[in-house]
């Protein structure tokens, strides 16, 4: 069983308001870090730490804090990126639902740190019920005393605001966020300049998933050392999954990373199997953007180690046989799904949220899901399936955001893994209409070594 | 001797001193010729322009003199500034090329490729764009993108169906007039150009988004279907204006103004604009004075027909698309 | 440009305006307009070019800022909508498990098609993008309410409890 570090207190009834969160343990990071802690000392924890953006990218969150530029007389300021929107990750939900003061003082502790004395949560525009749960507890935060002038007589001021966005994935991205919080239509920038020098308001700007700086509250109160002994090599401490798709338990689950992908898809702690008692097909195990793994390669990678819920196995093997972990967003795939459905529904996805700013999304998407739509309902081409993958790879790399990688990657994994079940579309343009391809036959992976 | 301020930078093996702060666009544009990388959005005198066609992508095998690495993605050339020592290719590198080739191809699954009937031709740069760098062949198969044509103001049409969303128009509305009543409306493949409501452009200076658009969808009312582009023949003139230098390019025929623009440079960009009286309101030639023939160094077929004995190759284009 | 001076927030709304731009320093008033533009739809039902001019004058910006925005983003309706809107989540993780089922399902009980809104004007029906409940599909959001494990009998529940009372909206404001 994994340890919990931000979920520890979620069931406790009444968590979400501050005399419960406070009985049981709440704000001692902020009492710590303001009467025995520097800024400084707080950034060599979350070094220590190891901790990396849960967002997704995975990049050290210790590193990305230290590139925060300070000049003298500019405000800095610390974004909470509550734009949640990767299909299949619904985490940040959870635990901002449940715990809201694991946020708030998250916040705090972590823009003491940055030395900013304003920060905002930018909070998806669809979860209007969270931004009030918000309001309600950075409220209750104010009015005793966390909050606002002269923290706990630290003399570290400091003031906390939850603003929405109002529906658009880009708005993930935290250049277009940044925008989006000044107002505007969520367009990512180009970068450089980054946030780190030029972000909101052209002010030196750090944006954090909300796990992130929920997980900054542990490192704090235990140290980085203690956090850093959670998990394997480069992937420390824990993390949190959303589980969804074809299993017996869907949810939100807190890992130790290392923990292995079979006992997480298989194990009665975690998803319990797949439901209705049918086969394992496919896994995306971080969320929509990352390349979809066949069931040959979910839990043991091409080299016949075990896969493990870390950054690196994850991704061991690079986009030819692996994936990454990304958000964490995990979805399984029983036997009976139709990948060229799911490749589909995902391109339509990334041409709904691509925001039009720069030439090989703006047009690559909307191409990619009308060729898949084709493919999916029987009309398409055996020629379809490289256009595919050739605008894909146009797609990739080219573009000023993630976003074209995002609605690049799925589609070109879904071939490279999946290919004979397109050319059965083509080749069966009816039976494809009325029955799914089914579970891959059994292939034996082959590599240099087996 | 050298100039101790300036960085090196080799594109395509051709080593050109420059400025720090420099994009690679621009020292491209320094050395000239085959060496620049085409520019669809970028505007060096817009503030915020660039970046978002992708036309311009380079790739740097060499990051700076300090640190070698090559850079892993292709970079805008047109938004990234060159580092000392900095090695670029760009007609080099058939990455680039590549990846060129895929942008034009985007650029132009929803384009009307209407060039026959379109006032833009002969001057437009996608056309250009796509003569040098695209197929011949789309493989796109599905119906195009279309908008109705809408008038903004008096004098401008707006043909959103050709736009390919460089955001030109908006900068320049944004930053040479005072209200900007027109931006882009909806977001992905959806996005337009617009006011949302119907709403005039009446602004002094509106009139130089028709200059800066490099395709056909804002175009001169007072010049729409008048004449070819190539059958006139452009003369640089000026007058005596209050609100601008006054300094044109008249576009003749016989002895008749039909058009009056702003002078473009070699990459077709203004460096002076003028303002709506000297473009819409001033065609009679005895309100110029007329300077001599305007030097076209573009490789254009406006060229073709008064100032080149060259074959007119872009002609071509029209027959394929 | 002309003023449509019937168009006003109640002065509660005016307070929560307040309150909203406060948030931000001084200057900074266009970081709000997300927010004033959700309250201005939560008010009025949907987003009119009258209404989105308002919002303009409130918040000093060009009309054209706010078209801008409101077209960008799409939990913003520029036309009129029914006064409950069912959002039926259909990416991935909650079409494998059925979302395209509810949908078709709305669709027939309800006899409009997806983006249509009912005759009466209570219902209009929308499939949406990810909404953040994979784990909890098939889902659909109505107001700021998520409904999630959807099955058939949840969706006539749900939507014989909004005919009763057709209010589903952001920020607890009621239609006016």
């Amino acid at each position: 069983m994994s340890r919990k570090l931000l979920l520890e207190n979620a069931h406790i009834e009444g968590i979400n308001t501050y005399d419960v969160y406070r009985k049981n343990g709440g704000y001692r990071s902020v009492e710590k870090a303001l009467k025995s802690m520097s800024p400084d000392d707080i950034l060599e924890e979350v070094k220590k730490s190891g901790l990396r953006g849960r967002g997704g990218a995975g990049f050290p969150t210790g590193m990305k804090w230290s590139f925060l530029a300070k000049p003298d007389g500019v405000p800095r300021h610390l974004v909470c990126n509550a734009d949640e929107s990767e299909p299949g990750t619904f985490k940040d939900r959870y635990l901002m639902e449940k715990i809201p003061h694991l946020l708030i003082e998250g916040m705090i502790v972590s823009s003491f740190a940055l030395g900013a004395n304003q920060s905002y949560i930018y909070i998806r525009g669809e979860y209007m019920y969270v931004l009030q749960i918000l309001e309600k507890a950075i409220k209750e935060a104010y009015d005793n005393g966390w909050l606002g002038k002269n923290i706990q007589g630290s003399g570290f001021d400091f003031d906390l605001a939850v603003t929405p966005g109002a529906g658009a994935y880009i708005c993930g991205e935290e250049t277009a966020l940044i925008e989006s919080l000044e107002g505007n239509r969520g367009n990512p920038r180009m970068k450089p300049p980054f946030p780190a020098v030029k972000g909101l308001w052209q002010r030196p700007t750090v944006v954090n998933n909300v796990e992130t700086i929920a997980a900054v509250v542990p490192i704090v109160n235990d140290g980085g050392d203690e956090y850093a002994k959670i998990g394997i090599g480069r992937s420390t401490g824990t993390k949190l999954i959303s589980a969804s798709g074809n299993i017996n338990k869907p949810g939100v689950y807190e890992i130790d990373l290392g923990l292995s992908v079979e006992e997480f898809i298989y194990g009665d702690d975690y998803c319990g199997g797949i439901k209705n008692g049918k086969k394992l097909k496919a896994c995306v195990p971080g969320g929509s953007s990352v390349p979809i793994l066949p069931h040959y390669l979910v839990c043991k990678t091409a080299e016949g180690n075990d896969r493990l819920m870390t950054y690196e196995s994850l991704s061991e093997g690079g986009f030819e046989t692996g994936s990454m972990l990304g958000s964490g967003g995990f979805i399984v795939y029983d036997e009976d799904q139709c990948i060229v459905r799911n490749t589909w529904n995902f391109a339509r996805f990334y041409h709904h949220e691509s925001c039009g700013q720069c030439s090989p999304c703006r047009e690559g998407t909307g191409w990619m899901k009308k060729v898949l739509h084709n493919l999916e309902h029987g009309k398409g081409k055996q020629e379809d399936i490289d256009l595919l993958w050739d605008i894909q790879s146009k797609i990739e790399g080219n573009t000023i955001c993630p976003l074209g990688d995002a609605a690049a990657w799925p589609v070109a994994a879904a071939i490279r893994h999946f290919r004979e079940e397109f050319e059965w579309h083509v080749k069966e343009p009816s039976l494809s209409q009325e029955k799914n391809y089914g579970l891959v036959t059994e292939k034996q992976f082959e590599t240099e070594t087996a | 001797m050298a100039d101790e301020n300036k960085i090196k930078v080799t594109i395509d093996g051709k080593s050109v001193e420059v400025d720090p702060g420099t994009t690679i666009l621009d020292a491209a544009r320094q050395v000239g010729g085959d060496v620049v990388p085409p520019a669809m959005c970028y505007y060096s005198s817009l503030e915020g322009s660039g970046g978002k066609c992708r036309t311009c992508l380079v790739q740097v095998t060499k990051g700076s003199e300090r640190d070698p690495r090559p850079m892993p993605k292709l970079v805008p050339s047109c938004s990234t500034a060159v580092m000392d020592g900095m090695e670029v290719s760009n007609k080099t590198s058939d990455r680039v090329l590549e990846a060129r080739k895929g942008v034009v191809e985007l650029l132009l699954i929803n384009h009307p490729l209407d060039c026959p009937v379109c006032d833009q031709a002969g001057e437009c740069h996608l056309q250009d764009l796509a003569f040098e760098h695209g197929v011949s062949q789309s493989r796109y198969d599905f119906k195009r993108r279309e908008f109705d044509k809408v008038d903004i103001g008096e004098y401008i049409k707006l043909h959103m169906t050709r736009c390919i969303l460089c955001y030109r128009c908006v900068y320049t509305a944004n930053q040479l007039t005072e209200n900007r009543e027109h931006g882009v409306l909806k977001r992905g493949d959806a996005a337009e150009i617009g006011t949302f409501i119907e709403k005039n452009l009446k602004n002094d200076f509106i009139g130089n988004v028709i200059d800066v658009c490099p395709v056909g969808a804002l175009t001169d009312k007072t010049f729409r279907f008048r004449s070819r582009v190539w059958y006139t023949k452009p003369m640089d003139a000026h007058r005596n204006c209050e609100k601008c230098s006054g300094k044109s390019v008249l576009w003749m025929v016989g002895d008749e103004v039909t058009r009056v623009t702003a002078r473009k440079d070699e990459y077709g960009e203004v460096k002076e604009f003028i303002c709506n009286d000297c473009r819409f309101d001033s065609k009679d030639v005895s309100k110029w004075t007329i300077e001599g023939p305007r030097k076209i160094k573009r490789h254009s077929v406006i060229s073709a027909n008064h100032y080149s004995k060259e074959i007119p190759k872009h002609t071509t284009l029209l027959n394929k698309a | 440009m002309e003023e449509n001076n019937n168009i006003a927030f109640p002065q509660s709304l005016l307070d929560e305006v307040k309150r909203i731009t406060d948030m931000f320093p001084e200057g900074k008033q266009k970081s709000a307009l997300l927010r004033v533009l959700h309250l201005a739809q939560s008010h009025w039902g949907y987003l009119s070019v009258d209404i989105m001019d308002y919002v303009a004058r409130l918040l000093h910006l060009q009309p054209i800022e706010v078209y801008e925005v409101a077209t960008f983003y799409s939990m913003y309706d520029t036309e009129k909508v029914g006064k409950v809107k069912l959002e039926v989540c259909r990416t991935g993780p909650c079409m494998i498990e059925g979302a395209e089922r509810i949908i078709s399902y709305i669709e027939n009980k309800l006899g409009i098609k997806d983006g249509e809104t009912t005759e009466d004007g209570i219902f209009t029906l929308k499939s949406v993008e990810c909404l953040g409940a994979c784990g909890y599909a098939p889902m659909l959001q109505a107001g700021e309410k998520f409904h999630e494990h959807l099955t058939e009998e949840k969706v006539d529940a749900l939507i014989e409890e909004y005919r009763k009372k057709p209010v589903a909206n952001y920020m607890g404001l009621e239609n006016e």
